[in-house]
């Protein structure tokens, strides 16, 4: 077929029929089909370079994280006695005992015990000196007596017994002075050492030495400021769908608070820091760092994630339900509560569950209304000042210190895994509700 | 007694009141004998009516009281400090106060004022005595309102319209929150912005290209004039925010859309998409430490590798890929809502014509969906430009204009946390700074997300 005229009738005989087998054919074919692969292969890549990276994140974080649990302690043998402590025997066993017994140089006893191990650096925590004051608190008659402990080491042994530094590189490089090298080389052998799981990072707050710092005081600040926060933004939420899907007349005003809700939805959340500070803390001298700020903030930026999933589940409500109730005399508001509320409540859990879960790993809001303060004890209301989750791990991600590496990847596993939990039951509960409608 | 405590009891004081009135709505009822008609409202009704009105006139006492009280009491307390140790100014005034309530709260031991410590005992009596006064008058408000209401029940009354109408107008006034919320954001980060404004004229603001926002302590020290020309966080901003991570996010969640609807079988599709959602769900700090800590000092040695001997390790590539990873599954969502959105007739006819399924893709699926996508990448990119904890652990805050993106660049974020935290008073041009910077990232996303959204609404309505 060569030659093209308007003039020509095109007839099947003059063009031949493709010739499948030919080798162009088959070569262009097989290019195409090259394509494919490659193309396909390009999609799975993608998806798979995602899982790679989250693998590798998680797997450097479980790395190096999970040591965070486990500390080593040092066998020490504490002779309590009396003189030393500055007790007197016959006080501690008197009316005022407790006072009498708080009262003790421990931190004396505490450098009288460890100059007996008889190293050139401190071995023991600064903190270690506690674990006398409860030795004798449960038990004064340890009085007068002489003991074995086991009481946490410093940052510096624990890292050393973890294997985390690299002794074959020079002292200047490594990270640790030879002295602490030596000083752990003869507690080893002296076995003196032993490795336990962690409790003070599950049972305390916040802390300059890393070995003392635990994430108790910020889990509760989270705990209070995700309730603060729910506890707002989940009745005004519910409430500000069921009147939009329910009882909002089409006009202007309608439509300016459906968008403003879609755009505060999409709101970077420092946006959210800034009206805290300034209405918050500057305008109604709300006290910082506190967590009913804190929560107060998340709350407005959790409502639009509420308001959204709790309509798009009262829409799902079938409206034969709402005939239904109507149609045997209940009113509006009845209805409402009575019927469609409780047939939509699982999709607004599931809603509400995940803007929850997005306000507990928030940071940037709060850092701005001052919750990054440095808090070492558990916090003590809603109005005292406390720390988050993710904020504590910002703050230790900071530090210089080498022993908060671990602690900051392990708070990041248990936050995570809080997290993972919450999502879960979202989907559950998705999951069960789908299955329903 | 503290303002939670009150609430407490108005609550407890509230429920009595919903008891005592549903006793009563029962004894109509029961006087008027069972059945439909003999009492114009459900007993729990008439209860929820008087709960209602008692409590209304003693929660708004509350509510003036929590907003405005503080104001009064610090007035109280500036009163009784002798007039010659007392602050003049309001900045004064104001430092004065936070001394005063740091001591009473036990948060600070000894304060810079010396006047502050008599000052925190009187601050702590008159905040129990007020709110003491306050408790009482509204249980007495609470005690009257109640009373009227018990006394205008009766079985004629219609308690449920009644009742209804209340909760109809706080369903609007929930609904109200939101707007108040966007206004809030607008005229605080506004007003705010007017103040840094009278310091520093917008136009140095917007083109200026030194950004050194330390004022100097002292007049003769050098070199901290406080420059406020912000373009190198504007350009740091969109060469994470908008390219660097949009380089990483779009192929890869583009393609990774494309797999999860095209090819995979269902069994494939359900097990790698909670994968993506696990990649959404991780916190932002997670992602900065991950970055400063892992990607940022391999980033570095690949940069010094390859010849760029000032790499830094706060690098904007750093920075940018790892945030282009946290946006992979939103782009990914977004591409994957706008490919299924393609009529079938359009796929299965291309498909008919013998064309092989990336052909399909490339040739009529991408193309019919590209204003959805396009619209999703503008969420994307707005999503970026508003990221915080990424930046701020791993870009550093050296405000560079350049485009090695092994140096270090500052955002917009990254500078706000950097300016309001830490302690500094509140009326300096460099704190004022960030609400300035804030008001310019409010406006930038929110016409991102405006148009993106008209055009993927638009998009949807041309293919129902």
């Amino acid at each position: 077929m060569t030659g093209f005229s308007p003039n020509a009738v095109l007839s099947p005989d003059d063009r031949e029929p493709t010739n499948w087998q030919s080798a162009r054919m088959r070569r262009r074919v097989e290019a195409r089909y090259r394509a494919e692969l490659f193309f396909k292969l390009a999609g799975l890549g993608a998806l798979l370079l995602a899982g790679a990276f989250l693998a590798f994140l998680l797997f450097t974080i479980v790395r190096d994280g999970a040591s965070g649990f486990r500390h080593s302690e040092v066998r020490i043998s504490v002779q309590f006695s009396p003189q030393l402590l500055g007790i007197d025997p016959v006080a501690a066993s008197g009316p005022d005992a407790a006072a009498v017994i708080r009262r003790g140089d421990y931190v004396g006893l505490m450098q009288a015990t460890t100059a007996q191990l008889g190293l050139p650096v401190d071995v023991v925590s600064e903190g270690a000196w506690l674990a006398l004051r409860r030795a004798v608190t449960d038990d004064p008659r340890v009085l007068g007596t002489t003991r074995t402990l086991w009481v946490p080491v410093t940052s510096s042994i624990d890292l050393l017994a973890k294997g985390k530094f690299d002794l074959a590189r020079p002292a200047i490089s490594r990270g640790i002075s030879d002295r602490d090298v030596a000083a752990w080389r003869s507690l080893e052998s002296r076995g003196l050492l032993r490795m336990r799981f962690n409790s003070l990072f599950m049972t305390e707050a916040d802390s300059t030495a890393p070995e003392l710092a635990g994430i108790a005081g910020a889990a509760l600040g989270s705990l209070l400021t995700v309730l603060v926060a729910l506890g707002l933004a989940f009745p005004i939420g519910v409430m500000a769908a069921v009147y939009l899907e329910e009882f909002a007349p089409r006009n202007r005003w309608t439509d300016m608070i459906e968008v403003s809700i879609n755009n505060l939805a999409a709101v970077p959340s420092i946006i959210f820091g800034l009206l805290g500070l300034a209405v918050f803390l500057n305008f109604f001298n709300m006290p910082r760092s506190a967590p009913v700020v804190g929560g107060a903030t998340l709350a407005l930026m959790t409502m639009p994630v509420i308001v959204i999933a709790a309509r798009l589940a009262i829409k799902a409500v079938p409206p034969s339900i709402r005939d239904a109730g109507l149609g045997i005399g209940a009113s509006p508001i009845q209805l409402v509560f009575h019927h469609i509320l409780p047939i939509a409540l699982p999709g607004i859990m599931t809603g509400s569950i995940i803007g929850t879960a997005r306000a507990l790993g928030e940071t940037a809001p709060l850092l701005l209304i001052g919750m990054r303060a440095f808090v070492t004890d558990v916090p003590q209301g809603f109005a005292s000042p406390a720390t988050v989750l993710p904020v504590q791990i910002f703050l230790w991600s900071d530090d210089v210190q080498r022993g908060f590496v671990e602690k900051t990847s392990a708070a990041i596993i248990v936050l995570l895994v809080v997290l993972l939990l919450l999502n879960s039951v979202a989907i559950y509960l998705r999951n069960r509700y789908e299955r329903q409608l | 007694m503290s303002l939670f405590a009150i609430l407490l009891l108005l609550l407890g004081l509230g429920a009595l009141a919903l008891w005592l009135g549903t006793r009563k709505g029962v004894a109509m009822r029961r006087a008027r004998g069972s059945g439909i008609g003999t009492i114009n409202s459900l007993p729990g009704y008439h209860g929820g009516f008087v709960a209602l009105v008692a409590l209304a006139p003693a929660l708004l006492l509350l509510a003036i009281w929590a907003i405005s009280g503080e104001r009064l009491v610090e007035h109280q307390v500036l009163e009784s400090v002798p007039a010659a140790a007392r602050p003049v100014s309001a900045g004064d005034q104001a430092v004065f106060m936070s001394e005063v309530r740091g001591l009473a709260a036990g948060e600070i031991e000894t304060a810079f004022n010396p006047a502050a410590g008599r000052a925190a005992t009187i601050y702590k009596a008159t905040r129990n005595t007020d709110n003491l006064a306050i408790c009482g008058l509204a249980v007495v408000l609470m005690a009257i309102a109640g009373l009227w209401a018990w006394s205008h029940l009766q079985a004629k009354f219609r308690a449920r319209r009644a009742v209804e109408r209340v909760v109809y107008w706080l369903l609007t006034l929930a609904s109200v929150v939101a707007i108040a919320t966007t206004f809030g954001i607008v005229l605080s980060l506004l007003f705010e912005s007017m103040r840094f404004f009278d310091r520093v004229s917008p136009l140095e603001f917007l083109t200026g290209t030194r950004w050194s926002p330390q004022t100097a302590i002292r007049a003769d020290q050098v070199g901290s004039s406080g420059a406020f020309g912000a373009v190198p966080l504007f350009w740091g901003t969109i060469f994470i925010g908008a390219i660097i991570a949009m380089i990483v996010a779009i192929p890869l969640g583009l393609m990774s859309a494309i797999y999860l609807t095209q090819y995979a079988n269902p069994r494939v599709r359900r097990a790698l998409k909670p994968m993506l959602e696990l990649l959404a769900g991780v916190p932002t700090v997670v992602y900065g430490f991950f970055a400063a800590l892992t990607v940022a000092p391999a980033v570095r040695d690949f940069g010094v590798a390859i010849g760029f001997t000032n790499a830094s390790a706060e690098s904007a590539l750093a920075a940018g890929a790892v945030m282009g990873i946290m946006i992979i599954p939103f782009v990914s969502s977004m591409a994957d809502d706008a490919l299924t959105a393609v009529p079938q007739a359009m796929r299965d006819g291309s498909l008919a014509m013998g064309a092989t399924r990336s052909e399909t893709v490339r040739k009529v699926l991408v193309p019919a969906a590209l204003p959805g996508i396009v619209g999703g990448v503008l969420l994307a990119v707005s999503r970026a430009i508003g990221e915080t904890m990424i930046v701020v652990m791993a870009a550093g805050l050296a405000a560079n204009l350049t485009v090695n993106p092994f140096e270090s660049v500052t955002t917009v974020t990254a500078q706000i946390v950097a300016l309001l935290t830490g302690d500094q008073e509140f009326d300096s041009a460099k704190t004022l700074s960030a609400f300035a910077l804030g008001l310019t990232l409010f406006g930038i996303t929110l016409l991102l997300n405006i148009y993106a959204l008209s055009v993927v609404r638009k998009y949807r309505e041309a293919y129902e």
